[in-house]
């Protein structure tokens, strides 16, 4: 059937415009001045009426059937409003993933159940007139506990009669995918393409090899917190410091068995999420303790709930084999993921499957295997977090990428060169892996890896410093990596986009698009005034809320620049038309004919003048009235990669195994930068991230299964003191199908410092390290078991 | 108890629990949102604020200790119409990405910019040494501390 009139076509292609006025230049950030004064409000600034305080009673064991709850001491502690359990809640199996609908993720999470499955889980609301209170009455609820065997190990959660996890009989999945959880196994997923076998006998050289990462938490520096009350009409209004605004209100429906026009969800200004934030993790208890009391109310996680019940990223086994000829020629490439997702499914299957689907395709390959396998432990539950799988498997593959560059006596930089996707070129990875289907073919469009690798090369000293460690108890070595990642995710992402004028020429933008401290209002905003001829200050930009912002899949998969920057576009040459149209009426000329400058039509001649004020008056009040106004959506049939090349030099200390980052390089192709300021932002902060993940950021568990370090002062992430002379530089490309030819920025410059790190060790002190973080314990004992240096 | 302190330039007399924290103090009774809550336990540099000059966690810090004390928070040393220099720097090099941990950034350069007005790169690092972000890297806003003792300095000059 044809397609109706009614169902928009997107643009495919952005054409690339002889200058640039707004984009692809440092503008202010439309809110910094309002953050910088304290001014924009937190969802925790937001006083409401009345409001009592949420906190969520956690499990002491790993693995237990609740048996029974004693709540009546609890109840007559002071200032105690209500207590919930398992009998008091509605029972849906659902996921707290914040992904699009269906999900790919297991519908294995309920509100309260009366089974718990790590440390920390959920087992009753407290509802009291202060947090202090809640807290209190917590400590007096009585629970009977049967304590079940755990499983605290992907080995342990494999084995043959291994404790079931997941035995209630209600968990399913949304969507035709491989669910097994009788045998713990959360997903699976495989693809091959030409023929491995055949590969790896064409090669000179195969090698084989796994890498391990660690967990790890995203460490925003506003925990969740999350408000809600009821508006005038009954409503349930939610104020959540969430990425997914219109997710967490299908959910929060979903769970709660209310209609979705009940919720109203608020994204107020975010301080940071990473991913954790794109869980829906609060929303359903808030909406409940208020539904119930009539009262607003207001949950706060602790820094310890933090680290232990929100999200964490997926621990994995990757293992990766290749095979290469002596001229350098990649044969084959397998990889094998087991992933760890915790006791719930979380993006359990997706990580897991983007370990291949944004690290395979960097390097050219005819020969290629990804197998992927996810199971649940009774270990802290992982979710979404910036890189996505990208993070884990670029470790091994790039690690990888430097042992067979050695193997055949290749420069590490030259192996890679010659090997690395480039424009005009595909991989059938793009193809065979989807998220939670197949994926989409696509062509490289725009690639700026060979500039990467020569600035990098430069600012490090490659040819001067790589293989020189020296012959001190302080050794240097230099490493380095490339990456790539995805924008969006096509055809499953969409985002949307309204925008209306006013009298004085300026314009409100709704966005669905939800800005979580990364810029994008901004970049958003300088995209629309691009389009329209003015300003970026002249648009009044606001995201988001379910009630009045169009809808948006929400920040995650690297796809806000990319997909609603796409979507701004389309409602603002829309929006361009219809100003063009007025103006060509009131000036007499055909639209053709006329240009845009700065809030100014002009005409054929350049000498009838008419501005956005008149024009937006005229429309409004003289002839033809009408709202000058447009809503734009957008959906992508590409996800293209940014790429990136990182590069670190380290200083290693072979009597203690201390490692210091003397100095982290980055260059980043991400199409056009439409705010070059604050992609770069976006550079630093995510490779900051980074290496803190690669040297110090790590969970220690008891022997229970318990986080012993669920605190910044036993959970070391960077300060200011820390930080590594750190450069960072974009290599413009234009990618056609981006908005004004721009790509993702935001995740892929976190997956650089594990394998940079780790290769830079490797040159320092000849030991690979397959094993993150790299602390002082791990680099030494690895010197010691080499025997390399350090004995005499 | 009552609580007696100069908030922000205002001299202001407050009705307290003992044993309340000033973090607490100054958002819900004082209304100053900008210091925030990010760790609870004195890790994390999101709740600092100017205690007679001095800059301390508002969440460790029991407000009963602070009477008679003068008490600074980023609502005191500018506003959209008046920014302070450091303020104004942090827009302009792209220091403030969620900016959560803005306010107590802030305080803390103005601490050392207070008592040394020509620091360092290693100088700002140390002093802002307590107070994590997870955004930006540290590197613009270590840059927006350093331009702003530049500026700070030669508009003193100008005065002379």
């Amino acid at each position: 059937m044809e397609k109706p009139a009614a169902i928009p076509e997107y643009p495919r292609t952005y054409p690339k415009p002889d200058k640039f006025d707004v984009v692809n230049h440092s503008r202010e950030k439309l809110d910094g001045m309002g953050l910088v004064t304290g001014t924009r409000k937190f969802v925790a600034d937001f006083d409401l009426p009345n409001m009592i305080h949420v906190k969520m009673l956690g499990s002491p064991h790993a693995h237990a059937r609740i048996i029974s709850i004693d709540t009546e001491e609890a109840m007559k502690m002071p200032g105690v409003v209500g207590i919930y359990t398992s009998k008091d809640v509605p029972r849906v199996a659902h996921t707290t993933a914040g992904q699009g609908y269906p999900e790919p993720s297991p519908y294995d999470t309920f509100m309260l159940d009366t089974k718990v499955r790590f440390i920390g889980d959920r087992v009753a609301i407290v509802a009291a007139e202060t947090p202090e209170a809640a807290i209190a009455a917590c400590r007096k609820i009585k629970v009977q506990y049967e304590v079940l065997p755990a499983v605290f190990s992907i080995e342990q959660a494999m084995a043959e009669g291994a404790p079931v996890i997941h035995d209630e009989s209600d968990c399913s999945v949304p969507i035709p995918i491989h669910f097994d959880p009788k045998r713990n196994h959360c997903a699976h997923m495989e693809t091959k393409v030409g023929d491995v076998e055949k590969g790896y006998k064409e090669a000179d050289v195969v090698l084989e090899k796994t890498y391990h990462s660690h967990y790890a938490q995203h460490c925003p520096i506003e925990p969740h917190t999350c408000a809600c009350y009821l508006d005038e009409d009954d409503r349930v209004v939610l104020i959540s410091s969430t990425q997914v605004p219109f997710h967490a209100r299908r959910i929060t429906a979903q769970v709660l068995q209310i209609p979705i026009k009940r919720i109203r969800v608020i994204k107020p200004r975010i301080g940071g999420g990473f991913g954790t934030k794109q869980e829906v993790l609060l929303e359903d208890v808030c909406a409940f303790v208020t539904m119930k009391t009539r009262r607003p109310c207001r949950w706060e996680l602790t820094r310890a709930e933090e680290f232990m019940s929100a999200r964490t990223r997926h621990p994995m086994s990757v293992t990766i084999k290749m095979g290469v000829k002596k001229n350098g020629k990649i044969t084959a490439m397998s990889m094998k993921v087991l992933s760890n997702t915790g006791a719930y499914g979380s993006h359990a299957l997706t990580v897991m499957s983007n370990c291949g689907s944004k690290v395979l395709p960097l390097y050219k390959c005819e020969n290629v295997e990804f197998i992927g396998d996810t199971y649940y432990t009774n270990l802290p539950v992982a979710g979404a977090y910036r890189g996505y799988g990208a993070t884990q498997a670029a470790f091994g593959a790039e690690a990888h990428m430097d042992e067979l560059a050695s193997a055949i006596k290749m420069d590490a930089l030259k192996f890679r060169a010659m090997n690395h996707i480039k424009v005009g070129e595909t991989s059938p990875i793009f193809q065979a892996l989807g998220e939670g289907r197949a994926g989409v073919s696509m062509v490289i469009q725009s690639c700026g890896l060979a500039e990467c690798i020569e600035i990098g090369r430069k600012e490090i000293g490659w040819n001067e410093k790589r293989g020189k460690p020296g012959t001190g108890i302080k050794r240097r070595g230099i490493g380095m990596c490339m990456l790539m990642q995805g924008s969006s995710i096509p055809e499953i992402d969409m985002g949307s986009v309204f925008i209306k004028m006013n009298e004085d020429g300026s314009f409100n933008m709704l966005l669905g698009a939800t800005d979580l401290g990364t810029g994008s209002d901004t970049i958003l905003a300088q995209i629309a005034a691009e389009t329209l001829g003015c300003d970026h200050s002249d648009m009044l930009v606001y995201s988001s809320d379910t009630d009045f912002t169009p809808f948006d899949t929400g920040a995650y998969a690297s796809s806000t620049t990319y997909l609603s920057g796409g979507a701004v576009i389309n409602a603002a040459t829309k929006v361009r038309e219809q100003i063009l149209a007025v103006a060509s009426m009131m000036l007499g000329e055909k639209p053709e004919q006329l240009t845009i400058e700065n809030k100014t039509i002009l005409g054929k001649n350049k000498k009838n003048k008419i501005t956005f004020s008149q024009i937006c008056k005229y429309a409004m009040y003289e002839v033809n009235q009408f709202q000058i106004g447009a809503i734009g959506s957008h959906v992508t049939h590409a996800s293209p990669p940014p790429f990136s090349a990182h590069f670190a030099e380290v200083e290693v200390d072979i009597e203690t195994g201390e490692l210091k980052v003397i100095k982290y390089v980055a260059a980043v192709d991400c199409g056009t930068a439409i705010n070059p300021q604050l992609a770069d932002g976006q550079t630093q902060g995510g490779l900051l991230n980074g290496i803190g993940y690669a040297t110090t950021e790590e969970y220690h568990f008891d022997k229970s299964g318990r986080m012993l370090n669920p605190s910044f002062k036993h959970y070391k992430i960077f300060g200011a003191n820390d930080i590594p002379e750190i450069k960072t530089f974009l290599v413009p490309t234009y990618e056609p199908t981006g908005p004004y030819g721009a790509k993702s920025v935001s995740e892929i410059c976190i997956n650089g410092a594990l394998p940079a790190i780790g290769n830079a060790i490797k040159d320092a002190v000849g030991v690979r390290i397959c094993e993150g973080p790299f602390t002082a314990e791990r680099i030494l004992k690895a010197i010691r078991e080499a025997g390399k240096i350090g004995k005499d | 108890m009552k609580l007696n302190i100069t908030l922000n330039g205002a001299k202001k007399s407050l009705e307290i629990a003992p044993n309340a924290y000033l973090l607490d103090v100054l958002r819900d009774l004082a209304g100053m949102k900008s210091v925030k809550r990010g760790c609870g336990e004195g890790t994390c540099g999101a709740c600092a604020v100017l205690i007679d000059g001095r800059l301390r966690n508002s969440c460790i810090t029991f407000a009963a200790h602070c009477e008679g004390a003068t008490v600074l928070t980023v609502e005191g040393i500018g506003s959209h119409e008046h920014p302070h220099i450091l303020q104004k720097a942090f827009v302009n090099h792209g220091a403030t990405q969620c900016g959560y941990c803005n306010p107590g950034s802030l305080l803390a350069a103005k601490a050392l910019l207070d008592r040394n007005p020509d620091p360092t790169m290693d100088q700002v690092k140390e002093a802002l040494d307590g107070n994590l972000c997870r955004c930006t890297g540290y590197v613009k806003r270590i840059d927006a501390v350093l331009d702003a003792a530049k500026e700070m300095k030669s508009s003193r000059e100008e005065k002379r």
